[in-house]
């Protein structure tokens, strides 16, 4: 049963995250690409039934046009349908980072297409997005896997060894804890240089979640090491003789990988809110690079919040990411928790 | 002048036609009916007759530093000073020229060296006092006295040498100069004058700095004065009762009961307050902003008042390295001193999607320094090239640039060294508009080839970096001139200035041209008529124009509202915009009972 569910949750978030890999072939244009003539578009609906009720296969949009008598108001032109093409070949880019390609899954025929609307500087929305996804997951991921890996050096070497290594290594573990982040961050920009290249402001963003996000799981681990080395398997093993290492790598970490796999799917979206909490406020990957952050930071003027609503649209499409990832987390945890309690009744058999 | 949000005192002088005649007298306002007190010598506004009542709320976009005209370097403290200050001689906002304040007339001799300033008969300070040649003598002595280090004094130094005044009689001054002034009476505005009988006992001890406005410690000639001041909330001015303005009906002016100034944080919270009917007047919108106010009025006008005194550019450093800078450094000072790499950056600039997408239109693109809001200086024939990527391209390739293609389909710019061209332009992180005009042309000169990027930094700190440490490639700056004449500007142009934005504070003019502007400057400076000066700062706008060590981009039109309620407003393009006519402003929906 929870295994199914597991599965489920995992399809969903491979599903969402395929769109954001593969950004270049799913979003139809360059996210940094102006275009000067139409700015703040609303976002353009698919249709498939035109004015007329007559049903078509191939999806069109309509082109907005100014409202008769109005400055600033649009509304869709329904005289010149643009019927939506698949496969186009369009801006260049590199799937997966790595091979170059044209290829599109859809576009225009020569007006641009803008599903998500445009924002300030007449930049796709939708492309913006897919490529913001990829910025934003991947800080969120590279982050979890920096924490877990520096949290379980320190919290498998403080639980098992315990005394006064565990106490150095908590007590140190807790002054990061209180650490105010933010202000660090602030701190740390001042003595860099004026302009940070996108991929130095990305490397210290997971730096700086790296250095303050591993205390928490580190805790976690130890509690788990500490009680996992208690077990009879394992004072059975170090009555044979095994060495510490083989122990700690052989029978203590094993023990915690459920608690690992758990918080890395609590971890992934956390970080990747601290991505867009850092973009949001100027101190992450520099504009025209597009970040969930950075897409969000354009809500933080009034005018925008009450004049264009389509800019609130990429913040309702990331919940369905945060949505998985909560989900997952809650199956890997039931799963762990059931699978502990097999192996206590069975280790009562034993 | 003032740069961004920043706080750079002005030289505020400017010239006037006037001048030429060598004499000016006869108030631009002819008559004085019948004042209620016939020892007061009233000026006359002209203008809608209002009724007195009501209190007036505006927005402050933050707390004033101080109310001390004498320390006031902030715009805050300055929009309040204006209304609690009176001058000798005043520049009229809306039509730009001088008309007569405290003095009721002035005089000036034919060689240009003595001024006559006459003043108005019954004069009193807000708190009652009169006033007499001696607080104008007073008022001079303070503000040339180096150990007040008034802001003020720069102004009063002409040809190197401080202004002389000496009392003829007790309505009598008379201002002996070095040397010739092409500003002419317009010295005058903004010169507040200040209480002897209040500050003659702090200024002996010393303490002048330490006087803040409080009723017993300072009083004013302006329209209002201070009644309440309620630290971080708001400011609360009352009507001065001794005012010396009167409508034409013979009411003594200001209309206003009292005039509130509420502080508040922000632009978006600003305009928030007047949406909801807090505040009555609101100025310096953003364009943004001024079309989600204009969208559905509730009860209030929105009103574009073309364009203004505000010139944003964009500029490189050109400052002189040093041996000791890196080689990076050093390389790209190079590229920033070959002025055809300038020009090619400004051939490449949209001037047209700045006004289009960071104004909404309510702008006008520029290609000097003199924006259309200043009528008399522009020079006519300068020209206004279209944007040319082909121009820019033919620039940088004669200057040794070169292009290579990059893997992925780009083309970066290289020098002749072989080494891209990148560098990053600094923002105030504060002001969206000149954020979103670097992330403009960010694009623009990504289609050249060079790698830019945009660095937003907090005002002062990005003012640190250009003005004392000069660390950085180029900047996104803007400033408003407080006057049309040139003069107002004088401490960016002089090489020697503070504020000579690309290389400050220079012993010696770095390049030939540098040295022509300063040569133009300074004698326009003491030319004596309007023709001739117009001449000499024709010429230096070419050379600005020629040698583009600020590429000018665009000037945004002043953008104001107020309450349907509120009589006689008329925004002016000149600082403070909707505050400069305080005392005829009135609120047409006090009753008419309810008015003394």
């Amino acid at each position: 049963m929870t295994r199914r569910v597991l599965t489920r949750w995992l399809i969903v978030l491979l599903g969402l995250h395929g769109l954001v890999v593969c950004a270049g072939f799913f979003s139809p244009y360059n996210p940094a690409e102006q275009d000067r003539n139409h700015v703040y578009l609303p976002p353009q609906l698919l249709h498939l039934v035109d004015p007329t009720g007559h049903l078509h296969f191939r999806p069109f949009v309509y082109p907005w046009k100014l409202r008769p008598d109005t400055p600033d108001l649009r509304e869709e032109d329904t005289a010149h349908p643009l019927p939506l093409r698949f496969f186009v070949n369009g801006a260049h880019y590199r799937l997966l980072g790595v091979f170059p390609a044209r290829l599109h899954l859809f576009g225009g025929e020569d007006t641009r297409i803008c599903l998500l609307g445009t924002d300030a500087y007449g930049r796709d929305q939708f492309s913006r997005f897919l490529y913001g996804g990829q910025i934003s997951l991947l800080a969120g991921f590279l982050g979890a896997a920096l924490t877990l890996l520096l949290g379980t050096l320190v919290g498998s070497v403080a639980g098992y060894f315990g005394g006064l290594i565990d106490d150095a290594l908590m007590r140190f573990a807790e002054l990061f804890l209180a650490l105010p982040w933010l202000y660090l961050l602030f701190a740390l920009r001042a003595f860099l240089p004026l302009a940070v290249s996108p991929l130095k402001a990305f490397f210290l963003i997971i730096g700086v979640i790296g250095a303050v996000g591993w205390a928490r799981p580190g805790r976690l681990i130890r509690g788990v090491v500490l009680s996992a080395k208690e077990r009879d398997f394992v004072r059975a093993a170090r009555g044979f003789g095994a060495t510490d290492r083989y122990l700690l790598w052989n029978h203590v970490l094993p023990e915690t990988r459920g608690v690992i796999l758990t918080q890395a799917a609590i971890l992934i979206p956390q970080f990747v809110l601290a991505e867009m909490t850092l973009s949001f406020l100027g101190l992450g990957v520099p504009e025209p690079v597009p970040s969930w952050g950075n897409l969000l930071s354009n809500l933080q003027q009034y005018s925008v919040l009450v004049s264009y609503w389509w800019m609130y649209l990429p913040a309702l499409l990331m919940v369905p990411f945060f949505l998985g990832y909560l989900g997952l987390a809650s199956s890997l945890q039931e799963r762990t928790e059931t699978y502990m309690i097999e192996r206590r009744s069975l280790g009562g058999v034993t | 002048m003032r740069t961004a949000r920043a706080k750079v005192h002005p030289r505020r002088n400017l010239p006037s036609l006037l001048m030429v005649l060598g004499v000016v007298s006869a108030p631009l306002f002819a008559g004085h009916p019948q004042p209620k007190n016939p020892k007061e010598e009233f000026l006359v506004m002209p203008g809608e007759i209002g009724h007195s009542g009501g209190r007036l709320v505006v927005s402050l976009r933050g707390e004033p530093k101080t109310l001390n005209p004498l320390i006031a370097a902030d715009s805050r403290s300055r929009e309040v000073i204006g209304v609690m200050q009176a001058d000798l001689v005043h520049i009229n906002r809306a039509t730009q020229l001088t008309e007569p304040a405290l003095a009721k007339s002035w005089r000036i001799s034919a060689n240009g060296l003595t001024y006559t300033l006459t003043l108005r008969q019954g004069l009193k300070f807000s708190d009652g006092q009169p006033l007499d040649a001696d607080d104008v003598l007073f008022t001079f002595r303070v503000y040339l006295d180096e150990n007040v280090h008034a802001p003020q004094r720069d102004l009063l130094i002409v040809g190197g040498k401080p202004i002389s005044v000496r009392k003829a009689d007790a309505q009598t001054i008379v201002f002996q100069l070095s040397k010739p002034y092409g500003v002419g009476e317009r010295l005058f505005d903004g010169l507040a004058i200040l209480p002897r009988h209040l500050l003659e006992k702090p200024y002996q001890e010393g303490k002048l700095g330490q006087i803040g406005a409080a009723p017993n410690q300072w009083a004013g000639l302006g329209p209002f004065r201070l009644k309440e001041y309620v630290a971080g909330q708001r400011l609360v001015l009352e009507r001065n009762p001794y005012y010396w303005k009167a409508d034409t009906k013979g009411n003594r002016l200001p209309y206003l009961d009292e005039l509130i100034f509420v502080f508040v944080p922000n632009a978006d919270a600003q305009v928030l307050k007047f949406q909801s009917g807090e505040t009555d007047l609101i100025s310096q919108v953003g364009a943004e902003n001024f079309s989600v106010l204009s969208r559905q009025p509730r009860g209030y006008t929105m009103v574009d008042a073309g364009p203004g005194l505000e010139y944003n550019f964009l500029f490189f450093n050109l400052n002189d390295a040093g041996e000791k800078s890196s080689p990076e450094v050093l390389r790209k000072r190079k590229w920033f001193r070959e002025v055809k790499f300038r020009q090619a950056v400004s051939a490449a600039a949209d001037r047209e999607a700045i006004v289009r997408l960071v104004y909404q239109g309510r702008g006008t693109p520029l290609w000097g320094l003199v924006t259309p809001g200043n009528k008399r200086w522009g020079n006519a024939v300068m020209p206004h090239p279209a944007r040319s990527l082909d121009r820019a391209r033919a620039l940088l390739r004669e200057a040794g640039f070169s292009w290579r293609d990059e893997p992925g389909g780009e083309t970066a710019l290289f020098d002749s060294d072989g080494k891209p061209v990148e560098f990053s332009i600094l923002t105030s992180s504060s002001n969206a508009d000149r954020s979103k005009m670097a992330a403009l042309i960010q694009d623009d000169l990504k289609q050249l080839g060079m790698r830019v990027q945009v660095v937003p930094l907090e005002f002062r700190s990005l003012l640190d970096r250009v003005t004392q440490t000069k660390d950085y490639d180029a900047c996104v700056m803007g400033i408003v001139s407080f006057d049309a004449d040139p003069n107002s500007d004088i401490n960016v142009w002089l090489s020697s200035g503070g504020t000579h934005l690309w290389n400050p504070s220079q012993t010696h003019p770095a390049t030939a041209w540098e040295a022509e502007m300063d040569r133009l400057i300074e004698e326009q400076m003491s030319a004596r008529t309007f023709t001739e000066r117009k001449k000499l700062y024709d010429r230096a706008q070419e050379i600005l124009a020629e040698n583009q060590p600020l590429i000018f981009l665009a000037s945004p039109d002043i953008l104001v509202g107020a309450k349907n309620t509120v009589g006689n407003f008329h925004p002016a393009v000149l600082e403070p915009y909707v505050l400069w006519n305080a005392e005829q402003l009135y609120l047409k929906n006090v009753p008419e009972s309810a008015s003394r």
